[in-house]
C-alpha cells in the first residue's frame, strides 16, 4: 500500500461546553486504508468521525482532507462533504423519497449529473448492495439492514474519496448485521479509504488495516488488528477488550 | 329579513364579503411567501438573519392587529408617505393587505418552523453530508417533510386571517363588518337577523376551509 495521507488530523481539540471530548487527537489515514475506531461509550468516537466532514466543528488543531484544510463553510464545504461519504447509525434515508431517488439525489443535485446517468449508476449500486428490486419503494418499507445498505449505496453514488461509518450496525437487529458488514468488507477489499466506528470486533479483525482505540477523548493507541487484539499496550485497551470480548 | 330584499342592501352585503375574500386572498399569498422566508431566516446558519426572523415574529405576534392596521394607515401612509395608489379606496385596501400580511406572516413562520422541528435532525445531517447547500437542504429535504405537518396549522391561520380581515374596516376599507354596521344603523329593528346572516356567512365560508385543510393534511401524512 502506498503511504499517501488522505485524512490528517493534527492535535484536534473539541469541547462541548465544559466537556473536553477530543483531546489532542492526531490521526492519519492513508489512501486505501481502513481504520476502525473503537472505545467505550462517550469516548468521542462519533465526534471524531463527524469532525472529518465538519458536521462537528473543532476548537483547535487542524483537519486536512486530500491535502487541503477543511473549508469553514459555504460551497467549498459542501464540495468537501460531497467527496466524503457518510453512513449513520440511524440510516437517515430521506423519508419522503423512493430508494432510487435517495441514491440519485446527490449526483443530480450536488454534481449536476443528468438523471439518466445518475439513474444508471444508482441502479448498479443498488444491485451491488442487493436492493435493486426495491428501487421504487419508500425507506419505511425496507428492513433496517436493507435501509443501511441503501444508505451505503447513496454515499457511494457520489464516488467519494473516503467513507465514514458511525456505528453502522448498532441500530440493526442481530440477523441483519452480517449483510451490512459484508458490503463494508467488500468495499474495504476494493481499496476504499474508510474510517469505521464500530463495536463489531470481528469486522475490525477481518477488514481493518489499523485499529484506533479511544478513551476519554484521547486516541490512546493504534495498531494493526492482530497486534492490537493480541497484545494491547495500554491498560485502558486491555480493560476495554476484556469487557467486550468476554461474550 | 326584508332588509336584504332591498337590492342596495343586498349589494352592500355582497360587496362586504367580496372585499373580505379579496383581502384574505392577497394577504394569504403574501403571508405564505413572507412566512416561508422568515422561517428560512430563523433556521439559517447566519446569526443576523436568525435575529431578523425572531424580531419579526416577536413584534407582530405580540402586537394587536388593530394597532398594526392603524399603523399602516397613520404611520406608513400618513407619516411616512407610503402610497400604493391615488385612489383612496385602493390605497387603503393595500395598506390593509400590508398589515394583515406582515401580521399573519409571523404566525405562518412559526407554523413552518415547528413543522421543520418535526423533521428528524438526521434528515438534514444526511443531506449536508451529501454536499447539499443550506437552501437545497431546505427546499429538497426539510420543507417537503415539514409541510405535511404545517398544513393543518396553516388551515387555522387562514381561517383566523379571514376573520381578521374585518379589522381592515377600521381604516375605512368597505368590508363585511362595515356593511353590517351600516345595515344595522339603517334597520335597527332587524339587528339580530342582520348579525345572524353575517355570522353564518362567515361560518359557511370557513367550515369548508377547515375541512379542506384537514383532508389535505391527512393525505400528506408522512410515513416513517
Ligand atoms: N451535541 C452535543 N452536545 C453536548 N455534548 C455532546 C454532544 N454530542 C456528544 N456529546 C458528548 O460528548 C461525549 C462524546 O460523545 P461521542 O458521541 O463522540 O461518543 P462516542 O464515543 O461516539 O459514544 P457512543 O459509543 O455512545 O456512541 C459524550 O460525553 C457525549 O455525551
Ligand atoms: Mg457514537
Amino acid at each position: 500500500m502506498s503511504h499517501e495521507p488522505l485524512i490528517v488530523l493534527d492535535a484536534v481539540n473539541k469541547w462541548f461546553g465544559d466537556l473536553h471530548v477530543l483531546r489532542d487527537v492526531s490521526l492519519t489515514v492513508d489512501r486505501g486504508e481502513v481504520v476502525v475506531v473503537i472505545g467505550p461509550s462517550g469516548s468521542g468516537k462519533s465526534t471524531l468521525c463527524r469532525a472529518v466532514n465538519r458536521l462537528e466543528t473543532i476548537n483547535s488543531g487542524t483537519i486536512r482532507f486530500d491535502g487541503k484544510e477543511l473549508p469553514a463553510e459555504g460551497r467549498s464545504l459542501a464540495k468537501l462533504r460531497s467527496e466524503v461519504g457518510m453512513v449513520f447509525q440511524s440510516f437517515n434515508l430521506f423519508a419522503h423519497m423512493s430508494i432510487l431517488d435517495n441514491v440519485m439525489l446527490g449526483p443530480v443535485k450536488v454534481r449536476g449529473e443528468s438523471k439518466a446517468v445518475a439513474r444508471e449508476r444508482a441502479l448498479a449500486l443498488l444491485d451491488r448492495v442487493g436492493i435493486a428490486n426495491q428501487a421504487d419503494k419508500l425507506p419505511v418499507q425496507l428492513s433496517g439492514g436493507q435501509q443501511q445498505r441503501v444508505a451505503i449505496a447513496r454515499a457511494l453514488a457520489m464516488q467519494p474519496k473516503a467513507m465514514l461509518f458511525d456505528e453502522p450496525t448498532s441500530a440493526l437487529d442481530p440477523e441483519m448485521v452480517g449483510e451490512v458488514l459484508e458490503v463494508m468488507t467488500s468495499l474495504a477489499k476494493e481499496g476504499m479509504t474508510m474510517i469505521v466506528v464500530t463495536h463489531e470486533m470481528g469486522f475490525a479483525r477481518a477488514a481493518a488495516d489499523r485499529v484506533a482505540f479511544m478513551a476519554d477523548g484521547q486516541l490512546v493507541e493504534q495498531a494493526p488488528p492482530a497486534e492490537f487484539f493480541g497484545n494491547p499496550k495500554s491498560e485502558r485497551a486491555r480493560d476495554f477488550l476484556s469487557k467486550v470480548l468476554q461474550h | 329579513m326584508d332588509v336584504f330584499s332591498d337590492p342596495a342592501n343586498l349589494q352592500l352585503y355582497i360587496d362586504g364579503f367580496l372585499m373580505i375574500l379579496k383581502l384574505t386572498g392577497a394577504s394569504t399569498l403574501l403571508a405564505l411567501v413572507l412566512g416561508l422566508l422568515l422561517a428560512a431566516c430563523r433556521v439559517s446558519p447566519v446569526p443576523v438573519l436568525r435575529a431578523f426572523g425572531a424580531g419579526w415574529v416577536h413584534l407582530f405576534r405580540n402586537t394587536p392587529l388593530t394597532l398594526v392596521i392603524l399603523f399602516c394607515f397613520f404611520g406608513l401612509y400618513s407619516a411616512v408617505g407610503v402610497e400604493f395608489s391615488d385612489d383612496l379606496h385602493i390605497n387603503n385596501y393595500w395598506l390593509a393587505v400590508t398589515g394583515l400580511s406582515a401580521y399573519t406572516a409571523a404566525f405562518v413562520c412559526e407554523a413552518i418552523r415547528s413543522g421543520i422541528n418535526t423533521v428528524p435532525l438526521g434528515q438534514a445531517e444526511a443531506a449536508r453530508a451529501l454536499g447539499l447547500t443550506f437552501t437545497q437542504n431546505l427546499r429538497l429535504i426539510i420543507l417537503p417533510q415539514a409541510m405535511r405537518s404545517v398544513v393543518a396549522p396553516l388551515g387555522s391561520i387562514v381561517i383566523a386571517l379571514t376573520k381578521n380581515a374585518t379589522i381592515a374596516g377600521v381604516i375605512g376599507v368597505p368590508e363585511a363588518s362595515n356593511s353590517m354596521k351600516t345595515l344595522i344603523e339603517a334597520r335597527g329593528d332587524q339587528t339580530i337577523a342582520i348579525f345572524a346572516v353575517f355570522a353564518l356567512t362567515f361560518v359557511a365560508l370557513l367550515v369548508p376551509v377547515g375541512y379542506g385543510f384537514s383532508a389535505l393534511a391527512n393525505r400528506l401524512m408522512v410515513r416513517r
